[in-house]
């Protein structure tokens, strides 16, 4: 699916995600040089899905982790099965004066345990998380590295190692490469400035709210059987609307749902009652509601104004 | 090949756009990859490669545009265009390959041998404006210029008619040649100069006093100032919650683990939260320091969009809460604003303490910073140096930034000195970086 840009763009399209030259370069570029991409933009315009497209049309296994506050390495990258490792000692407990039984001194005993070191830090009491297992998959996989912008400045160093050399360094196990370097798309709403270290290990990518023609597109593939005449004028609708002074503007995930909506109402055209009584699909704050409300009408017509020249 | 990526590099550097090394590493990887065939593609991918921010992507489309514009020469508008598909010769180095390629109407090989004269005379060290005559002159001089002229001379002194056709057409040709001398030296000084000499000039500005800028330079100064509570919002605006790894809470574990005959399998770690900073903000916008009180409020601005629990105060002698204000205005609208308001008023420091005290003081406790702006000249009234004991007292840090020089603090009507064993810190404050420090200090007690 790497071999060209156009044939991205189709093996996208062809799991419903709508590329543009940018996304599909970018892609293109990260595949050949080995590079992680960094997503950024508002939030719902598609970051997350162009990670789980490309997963899905190119048929790798997708690995995500969801970055918080306070995510650390145990938690993203492996950790130790504490609680078993202590349920073995348990239990072995009984076996323990049977390998030390004819032990006669504190020396011997000791390098008679000295043996069974490895036992309790090995594979059996591992617990492989999010970037471990990306790094093992054989035929390579799509990690997912979602909303890196909530993690805490300590977590991107940690990611530092991962992103360049694609191995991590498990102290008691050793170090662990990936046989194939997997495609890391790391995303960013922008809570906070990332830091340089990582940007520069990082291709860039950003993605925007689209034109009208392409969320056409898809809110077409999103929601197939929806009438022309309505595409239009839902999608001229949300565009007049970003342009308004609002808290959060519509994305195109809340295009989307809108679409849904207005196909469950049956509805073939828009008019301002059904704009009122659905606006909480697109507006999520009551004073955004509250000060379109009365602009409806203007900007109903501003829409289809754009329908006419498009 | 290879140089054209790296001087284009060298020119989104000079225009603030950073790239390290092995971003340049990288770029030459995906020229040499995506190849400079495709235009647009080159394009879209080095910006990814480069550009890492949207602004870093709108000035990368900028000097991408200028850098690989050059290829576009306009041809002459002469009626004999029999031979201009002539390949050039490349380089172009004598005066005599000049007269030819005028001759033969090679736009191509002038275009090259402009930009191999631009490269031996380094066109592109350019950082101001005023360099533009003499590099086009010396440019269009390595080119050959001089024989051209010459040759012009020549034949207008032989005074023939057809000598004389001759001598006019070279004259147009020369005068074509100086206009794409200069056009090309104008591209190299937006692709390279211009904004170092931008700045230049901010670097200079940042470490001027605030009271000696002219009108002229508040635009500029303006944006200074965004940029600064930019850097300052990026590196303090989210407060984390910070646990202390490693440390097991004993006390906790145990009582965890009891039902596992104190066998810890569940652990309990410490953890400790950071505070949130609170701050209380106060404004002085007198007419005493009329000329910062811009930038105080500027600065007070960029707090507000830094720090989420503020609230905001500005007054001449009555004590004005302006947090609303601030919160529902642009910085442009606001100031003026508060300034027609509030400002230019006699100062009474006395006043605006009692206004605070009536204002404010339930909401004031040992997490708040009150942050004072302003120079202490309360016009010989009561400074209520009581309240200020007792507010110091009550909270975490009281900050005072003073714009004026300490060699005037408590002289004439300036209270400043009996404020000062009552604030925590209390610093000059008179130029941009002054401030952009100040406010990175009081920042930074609650990180």
């Amino acid at each position: 699916m790497f071999d060209s840009i156009d044939q991205i763009t189709d093996g996208l399209a062809s799991v419903g995600y709508i590329s543009t030259r940018e996304i599909s370069t970018a892609l293109y570029i990260a595949r050949h040089l080995e590079k992680p991409v960094l997503i950024e933009g508002p939030a719902g315009v598609g970051k997350t899905d162009l990670a789980q497209s490309t997963a899905k049309s190119t048929n790798l296994p997708l690995v995500r982790l969801q970055c918080y506050e306070g995510l650390d390495e145990s938690k993203a990258l492996y950790e130790w099965k504490y609680g078993k490792q202590l349920l073995y000692t348990q239990i072995l407990k009984e076996k323990l004066h049977d390998i030390l039984g004819d032990a006669g001194t504190l020396d011997q005993s000791f390098s008679k345990l000295h043996k069974f070191d490895d036992l309790f830090f090995s594979e059996d009491f591992l617990e492989p998380r999010a970037l471990l297992r990306a790094l093992r998959h054989d035929s390579g996989a799509v990690l997912l590295i979602d909303e890196i912008d909530k993690s805490d400045e300590e977590f991107e160093a940690f990611l530092l190692e991962i992103l360049s050399e694609f191995q991590v360094t498990i102290p008691e196990i050793g170090t662990v490469k990936a046989t194939v370097p997997p495609l890391v798309m790391l995303t960013s709403n922008n809570t906070r400035e990332i830091s340089d270290a990582l940007k520069r290990r990082c291709l860039h990518l950003h993605i925007s709210f689209p034109e009208e023609m392409r969320e056409r597109e898809i809110v077409a593939a999103r929601v197939p059987g929806i009438g022309d005449a309505l595409l239009r004028q839902l999608v001229g609708f949300v565009h007049a609307l970003r342009d308004e002074d609002l808290k959060k503007l519509p994305s195109i995930s809340e295009t989307v749902d809108w679409a849904r909506v207005l196909m469950l109402m049956h509805a073939d055209h828009l008019d301002s009652d059904l704009i009122r009584s659905t606006l909480n699909v697109l507006l999520k704050f009551e004073t955004d509601i509250q000060s379109v409300e009365n602009k409806i009408e203007t900007m109903k017509r501003k829409a289809s104004g754009q329908k006419v020249t498009s | 090949m290879d140089k054209t990526i790296t001087s284009f590099i060298r020119a989104l550097r000079a225009a603030d756009v950073p790239v390290s090394i092995g971003e340049s590493v990288d770029a030459l990887k995906t020229a040499a990859f995506v190849g400079y065939g495709d235009r647009q593609m080159l394009k879209d991918s080095l910006a990814t490669v480069v550009a890492k921010s949207v602004e870093e992507k709108d000035t990368f489309d900028q000097i991408f545009e200028i850098y690989f514009a050059r290829d576009e020469m306009p041809p002459p508008p002469s009626d004999q265009q029999s031979e201009s598909d002539q390949p050039g010769e490349g380089e172009g180095e004598a005066g005599a390959d000049l007269l030819e390629m005028i001759e033969s109407d090679d736009t191509l090989g002038m275009a090259m041998a402009m930009e191999s004269a631009a490269q031996r005379i380094n066109v592109q060290q350019i950082r101001f404006s005023t360099q533009r005559g003499i590099l086009t002159r010396r440019m269009l001089e390595e080119m050959g210029l001089r024989d051209l002229e010459q040759r012009i001379f020549d034949l207008r002194r032989e005074g023939t008619e057809e000598a004389d056709a001759q001598a006019e057409a070279l004259d147009a040709a020369r005068g074509r040649l100086l206009s794409q001398g200069r056009d090309f030296v104008d591209r190299q000084f937006r692709a390279h100069g211009e904004a170092a000499t931008e700045r230049f000039m901010e670097d200079y500005l940042s470490r001027a006093r605030l009271s000696d800028l002219d009108r002229h330079d508040m635009i500029r100064m303006r944006r200074l100032i965004r940029r600064m509570a930019k850097r300052l919002a990026a590196k303090h605006s989210r407060r984390k919650k910070a646990y202390n790894q490693g440390k097991l809470d004993i006390r906790k574990t145990m009582r965890a683990n009891a039902a596992y005959d104190g066998v810890p399998f569940e652990t309990v770690w410490r953890r400790q939260r950071r505070e949130r900073a609170k701050v209380i903000a106060i404004c002085d916008v007198s007419g005493s320091v009329a000329a910062f009180a811009q930038f105080l409020l500027m600065l007070l601005y960029s707090l507000t969009e830094v720090i989420p629990d503020i609230r905001s105060f500005a007054f001449s002698n009555r004590l004005v809460e302006i947090s609303d204000d601030m919160d529902a205005l642009q910085v442009d609208e606001v100031i003026p604003k508060i300034l027609k308001d509030i400002g230019f008023g006699s100062t009474d420091y006395g006043r605006a303490f009692a206004d605070l005290e009536e204002q404010a003081w339930d909401d004031v406790d040992r997490r708040t910073t009150v942050i004072m702006l302003g120079d202490g000249r309360s016009n010989y009234g009561d400074p209520r140096i009581d309240l200020v004991k007792e507010l110091s007292g009550r909270i975490k840090r009281f900050v005072w930034l003073n714009p004026e020089a300490e060699t005037l603090w408590g002289t004439g009507d300036s209270e400043i000195l009996r404020y000062r064993p009552f604030t925590h810190v209390l610093r000059r404050c008179n130029t941009v970086r002054d401030l952009e420090m100040a406010v990175d200090d009081i920042l930074r007690s609650y990180a």
